[in-house]
């Protein structure tokens, strides 16, 4: 113990913590664990697993490029909409045109180009992004009812396709969609940690005056981000559709403010410039599993939205108290009253 | 100075709607000289280097960069990096969260075809030039150390460093010893020095006219968008430069009433 004390950078329990995403993953691991008491018949079996990863990866993609979108700084809540959007592309293209195929290019399309538009009412327009794609939800939300007239769409034929064993077939009992969102997350690092749009990002989100005078191209970077935003809300929304061969127009509200929740409970700093992939991972696990979790044990399931804000709340202070202490009002206050 | 001046600006002028920021500035910077640019706020320093930086156009005049004109709608930061202009800011040349070694490279990373970024080249000539080029020995800085943890005299060298590294011919430093302790400002001077005997020029901004007279070869005096003076340091001792400046106080009907 003494020893753990003198060297910190020596201490192998804290090296561990210092790996991307192991504090989160223990919290994770902490709550399976809790559940597997308070539920043990659902918590001991499979099954609750296989479904947590048939469910868990449209969230998890989406979650993945927002963190991103965090990164830089900036928001996007209008990714339910987009989500819908590419839903009932997708969905209206396979029932009126038998495409599969042809229908997911013209699904992510879609997305990829409400992302672009939304990019453009950023940058060019001026307008902060967490009020101007709160508008867009609406927006885009608005025009997805419109054209699909109100109704919702099923499309139960497609469980026979080829494309529906790729994007939502099971391996044995394994959900497919999963091995996506982790293939996804693993792009996402590799772009955040790896690539120079990743670095564009993280100077953008840092300090954007920094980033105007070391020549990184600001507007463009934004309009890419927030393109490529649209395009995974839109891989998401097709995902969403496979699993639950459904289109209605409300289909991503859902996700609003539990994506959120994943990325700011994985540790991604609120202050932009800093972000943790695998910890938007964890964090959409996180979220999930506190959903099913409290169901399975009994407590009702209006307490579940509780619960998560309360998570919420705790990791997103105990993430900005890591990041610096003097950041949360009240720990600077206790500190400086304990110096005293 | 008989060869090509590395910048020369003729007549430039600067206009933000109205207000006159910079109005018929003629000057030239030479091969391995440091200059010192002096003048009040609102003087029109900041503006000045913005506009030879392609941080921002000029309303009007030419700039040339080492004998040839330069195009005001299509010079950008990035031109002015690939001409070998670079400017260390004060408190905006380096993103405080990110690594050492992402701040050397940002904006020009080593990177394959693809974009990915080689952050075992990156961080092999970050070390090297920290350990060379600026002479960090501080216990506890590596390449992987975040920017905040780094002392105002560190991140001065370190954005000197990243210049020098990048081989620009002439550094323009934004006020770099402000808010800076006295040991931290010394280590800040020997950087502008290492300027000088690397070959290289530098536009140095300073409110502390001391500084600036010990180790500036020419002054710059500018008044309300205006020079006020051009001169050698030699031609001018420290008391006399103190008493042009309060001159120019003299002039300003505002300044006079107290």
């Amino acid at each position: 113990m003494a020893h753990a004390d003198k060297g910190p950078p020596n201490n192998p329990i804290a090296a561990f913590f210092k790996i991307e995403g192991t504090p989160i993953a223990f919290v994770f691991l902490l709550l399976v664990l809790l559940f597997m008491l308070t539920a043990p018949r659902a918590f001991m079996g499979f099954r609750v697993y296989m479904s947590f990863m048939a469910n868990v990866p449209p969230p998890m993609i989406i979650a993945l490029g927002l963190t991103l979108v965090v990164v830089a700084g900036e928001m996007d809540l209008s990714f339910p909409s987009v989500v819908a959007f590419a839903s009932y592309v997708f969905c209206a293209l396979y029932q009126n045109y038998d495409m599969t195929w042809l229908a997911l290019l013209a699904a992510l399309a879609t997305g990829t180009v409400m992302g672009f538009v939304n990019g453009l009412v950023v940058t060019k327009l001026g307008i902060p992004s967490l009020i101007a794609t709160l508008a867009m939800l609406f927006l885009w939300g608005g025009l997805v009812t419109v054209v699909s007239n109100g109704a919702s769409l099923a499309i139960p034929d497609i469980e026979g396709e080829l494309i529906h064993s790729v994007f939502a077939g099971r391996i044995g009992v394994f959900p497919v969609q999963f091995l996506w969102a982790l293939g996804v997350a693993v792009l996402i690092w590799m772009v955040l940690n790896r690539h120079r749009f990743g670095e564009s990002l993280l100077f953008i989100g840092d300090n954007l005056k920094v980033a105007k005078v070391v020549g990184i191209a600001i507007d463009r970077e934004k309009i890419k981000l927030f393109t490529l935003m649209g395009l995974l809300s839109a891989f998401a929304g097709v995902l969403l559709t496979m699993e639950t061969t459904t289109y209605f127009s409300q289909a991503g509200m859902g996700y609003l403010l539990t994506v959120v929740a994943a990325v700011f409970i994985g540790g991604t700093s609120i202050f932009g410039g800093a972000g943790k992939v695998v910890g938007t991972v964890f964090g959409s696990l996180i979220v999930a599993i506190i959903e099913a979790g409290l169901v399975a044990s009994g407590v009702a399931g209006f307490w579940t939205r509780f619960f998560i804000g309360l998570v919420f709340i705790v990791s997103v202070t105990m993430n900005a108290a890591i990041e610096d202490p003097d950041k949360v009002p009240l720990l600077k206050d206790l500190r400086s009253r304990a110096r005293r | 100075m008989t060869s090509t001046p590395i910048v020369r600006l003729e007549h430039v002028g600067k206009k933000y709607g109205k207000v006159v920021s910079l109005k018929d500035v003629t000057l030239e910077i030479g091969a391995n000289e440091i200059v010192g640019l002096i003048g009040d706020n609102g003087a029109g320093k900041s503006t000045l280097i913005k506009v030879l930086t392609g941080v921002e156009p000029p309303t009007s005049g030419t700039l040339y960069v080492r004998g040839l004109k330069i195009d005001a709608s299509s010079y950008t930061v990035k031109e002015a990096h690939k001409l070998r202009i670079e400017t260390v800011y004060q408190d905006s040349s380096l993103g405080e969260k990110q690594p050492l070694w992402r701040n050397f490279f940002v904006g020009r990373p080593i990177t394959n075809r693809f974009g990915f970024i080689d952050v075992k080249a990156e961080k092999k000539v970050a070390e090297h030039i920290m350990r060379s080029t600026i002479g960090f020995r501080g216990v506890g800085i590596d390449v992987d150390t975040p920017v905040s943890r780094l002392s105002g005299g560190e991140r001065q060298g370190v954005a000197i460093g990243r210049a020098m590294h990048f081989d620009s011919d002439l550094i323009v430093l934004d006020e770099p010893t402000v808010a800076l302790a006295l040991k931290e400002v010394q280590k800040v001077l020997d950087f502008i020095r290492s300027i000088k005997s690397g070959g290289r020029s530098c536009i140095y901004i300073e409110h502390n006219i001391h500084h600036v007279h010990e180790v500036c070869d020419r002054l710059v005096v500018l008044d309300r968008g205006e020079i006020a003076l051009d001169a050698p340091t030699s031609s001018m001792t420290y008391l006399e430069l103190t008493n042009f400046l309060m001159s120019l106080h003299g002039r300003r009907p505002a300044a006079a009433a107290h």
